[in-house]
């Protein structure tokens, strides 16, 4: 393995974090000519050290892991590109009443458009990253993108709107190992990360409320307004409907002796639509912007294992496309937490098809 | 550890490599003789010697007397006591208030003003540049006012290359008994500087950019200056800048000094006519570029230019990855990209200025080196273009 690597030019996305350490570590330990880069995507005046992935002591534990491998690194600027694309379609999601998943955009836009971009200009043939998700060649030569090997980590969710061409030119060295495996070969290869605490959050917002950056940066999106029940009826009063998702309980300010729950978000008047837990659940949902991995969709119909959140349990339906860029799920049982703005991202036990945009969903 | 040892280097005005010679001279000094030259015995006596010996060396080579030079850590801190050492005194014997530097300064320089002006009350002019960055005599002459404490232009930029007539300048300023300071890190590695004809008062160098060691520097300071030390403590360098001298580096920029000079006519000699080619062949062959400063009057072994479209800090990369080691004056580590305030000063818009990139070369450079860079250049600015579409 390592004899037919050698030479083989691979850059790696590097943050200065445990994963994307260990992934360069593994690509040099195979013999791979392994280049680091990192993105600088985001700093705001006065809160530079607020994100979480491009601060300047990230980059610097980047730096150093680069040099423990004897590796070249570079720092690119990609904050006009990070703005446009990633910021603006966040904003704009909770301009639109959605709850958007910025990191579906960010994987495709920014690293496998921007970075693989740059990387192949530089010569290489792969970009790699620290994510945990795996590539299956199959025997027609096309590629399928696989869940990683840790059910707890894989993140498969989050590159599940990259195409064929983008996948085939993509490693993913930690994707085979569980997180306590790669914390130890950080440990082993006496990476200075090994003991770095996860990142979770948006990178861009880090350790501050998501609701304190949209009144910075979309204020429009956060005008209070009326919550209502199915009926109509006025029962309280909300901060903005961005600041809402659906099947949310907490935080309603309803006085009532039985629980509330967020149905649905009405722009057009913008009101906060609540009711019962019985009122919740919706078995259909319609996604936007169809992303298949095998560049089309599996079949006509066919049966899948659903994730309408990247943090959500897997539900089964069926599936329809109904065009080229839109699909329906129908699921066996009622979801109670179906977000528009949400990815809908489809399995095959361990092979993710592609997913799209929930749009919408019934009951 | 990377392997370097395939890549070529065209960085030579970031730095240099230590000259063997430099370090034989330097040594002895570490280790056997290691003594404190404030010291009154044999030991002290000893360093003192060394000291006093690469002070005289150093004068003997800018033709000025040994107690005009002052050691200091670094050119930036020669640039550093000059400035602040110069208007702080001539504020408190003659009220004068009035800066006047070249918006086209290193930062040692223009940084140090910037603060002087802003937390020291000074009044901070820019000289006039022309599109080279050069700054015309006549300029200063029409801007030096009785309350002007100093002049500060740089002899030779080192973004740009672009050498000002600092000797003309000098006569300007002595005319109107007006201190005039040069920042010669650039300038001191490739031109000859005759201290005893110019009427520079203050002169800034720096070791390392003339195959000395890192963290040595020397200010030339006329007699009759009179400065404000910025470094306060004990006696060492007249007064002038506390702290006890590193005797192997000192020694070492001494040494190295001297060997520019001796070699000087030579090193230039097999630089000028690559330079040439190198900026010939840029001009020619790659469309959407531009040379930046002055055609002729530059550095020896001093290359810029801009190129529309392209990310500076990307062709750097790309450059890097095709095995040469170039800089990019828009460029600096995090990947931020400003503009250069010197590219802009010289009225390209952003757009312009962020494309630059400095290819500077050296006594290792060969002639091979530039053909292989020049084969390479055009095709890495076509991908960097390609990337910006």
């Amino acid at each position: 393995m390592t004899v037919n690597n050698r030479g083989v030019k691979v850059v790696v996305a590097m943050s200065g974090g445990v994963d994307s350490s260990v992934a360069a570590a593994l690509l040099v330990e195979r013999g791979y000519d392994v280049t680091g880069m990192m993105l600088r995507l985001w700093s705001e005046p006065g809160a530079e050290e607020a994100n979480r992935c491009c601060t300047p002591d990230a980059m610097g534990l980047a730096r150093k892991v680069a040099d423990k491998l004897g590796i070249p690194f570079y720092a690119l600027d990609a904050k006009a590109e990070f703005h446009n694309t990633v910021v603006r379609y966040f904003t704009d999601g909770y301009l639109k009443g959605v709850t958007p998943n910025p990191c579906l955009v960010c994987n495709r836009n920014i690293r496998w458009e921007f970075l693989l971009n740059r990387a192949r200009a530089f010569g290489a043939e792969f970009l790699a990253s620290g994510h945990y998700a795996r590539i299956h060649r199959r025997e027609d030569g096309r590629f399928e993108l696989w869940k990683g090997i840790d059910p707890h980590k894989d993140q498969s969710y989050a590159l599940s709107m990259l195409h064929q061409e983008q996948i085939a030119q993509t490693l993913f060295p930690v994707g085979e190992f569980t997180k306590p495996d790669i914390r130890q070969k950080a440990r082993d290869f006496d990476l200075p990360v090994a003991e770095r605490a996860e990142s979770q959050d948006l990178c861009f917002i880090g350790d501050r409320d998501y609701r304190r950056f949209l009144n910075e940066h979309a204020p429009d999106a956060t005008h209070p307004g009326l919550i209502r029940n199915r009926k109509g009826e006025v029962i309280g009063r909300h901060n903005g409907l961005a600041f809402y998702t659906i099947g949310q309980r907490k935080g309603l300010g309803i006085a009532s002796p039985t629980p509330h729950y967020v149905l649905e978000k009405n722009l057009a008047t913008n009101d906060l639509v609540v009711g019962k837990e019985d009122e919740l659940g919706q078995k259909t949902l319609v996604a936007h912007s169809a992303s298949w991995i095998l560049g089309e969709a599996p079949g006509e119909t066919f049966s899948a294992q659903v994730k309408i959140r990247y943090r959500a349990e897997f539900a089964s339906g069926m599936v329809f496309p109904l065009d080229a860029s839109h699909f329906r799920i129908e699921f066996d049982e009622p979801l109670r937490d179906i977000t528009p703005g949400q990815g809908a991202v489809l399995y095959n036990g361990e092979v993710c098809l592609g997913g799209g945009i929930i749009q919408e969903s019934f009951e | 550890m990377m392997d370097l040892s395939t890549k070529i280097y065209l960085d030579y005005a970031a730095t240099t490599p230590v000259d063997e010679r430099v370090v034989e001279a330097m040594l002895p000094y570490f280790s056997r003789d290691f003594g404190n030259p404030s010291s009154v015995h044999g030991f002290g006596q000893q360093a003192e010697a060394a000291l006093e010996n690469a002070r005289e060396r150093i004068a003997s080579v800018l033709q000025t007397s040994a107690s005009e030079i002052v050691f200091t850590s670094c050119g930036t801190e020669s640039d550093n006591l000059a400035l602040r050492g110069a208007v702080l005194s001539q504020r408190t014997q003659r009220g004068a208030n009035h800066l006047l530097i070249t918006p086209v300064e290193h930062h040692a320089v223009g940084h140090t003003a910037e603060q002087l002006a802003r937390y020291y009350g000074f009044e901070l002019e820019y000289l006039p540049i022309d599109q080279y960055g050069c700054v015309d005599p006549q300029d200063v002459k029409a801007r030096i006012r009785p309350d002007t404490a100093l002049v500060s232009v740089i002899y030779a930029n080192n973004e740009i290359g672009t050498i000002n007539p600092v000797d003309e300048i000098g006569v300007v300023c002595r005319e109107h008994g007006v201190l005039f300071h040069t920042d010669a890190v650039q300038a001191a590695a490739h031109l000859p500087i005759n201290l005893e004809a110019a009427q520079i008062d203050l002169l800034a160098i720096g070791a390392h950019k003339f195959y000395g060691p890192k963290g040595v520097g020397a200010l030339f300071i006329r007699k009759g200056s009179n400065l404000v030390p910025s470094q306060t403590g004990g006696a060492q360098e007249y007064g002038m800048r506390a702290g006890t001298q590193n005797i192997p580096y000192i020694v070492g920029m001494a040494e190295a000094l001297r060997l520019a000079r001796l070699e000087r006519s030579e090193r230039s000699g097999k630089l000028i006519p690559m330079r040439d080619r190198l900026i010939g062949q840029v001009l020619e062959e790659i469309p959407g570029v531009r040379l930046t400063g002055h055609p002729e009057r530059r550095l020896p072994n001093h290359a810029s230019f801009v190129f529309e479209g392209v990310d500076g800090n990307t062709l750097s990369m790309m450059l890097d990855g095709a095995g040469f080691a170039c800089s990019s004056g828009s460029a600096c580590k995090t990947g931020n990209p400003e503009p250069s305030g010197v590219l802009l000063a010289l009225g390209l818009s952003p757009a312009w200025a962020l494309g630059s990139l400095r290819v500077t070369l050296g006594k290792g450079t060969t002639p091979q080196e530039v053909d292989q860079f020049l084969s390479v250049l055009p095709g890495v600015v076509e991908r960097v273009r390609a990337l910006q579409g």
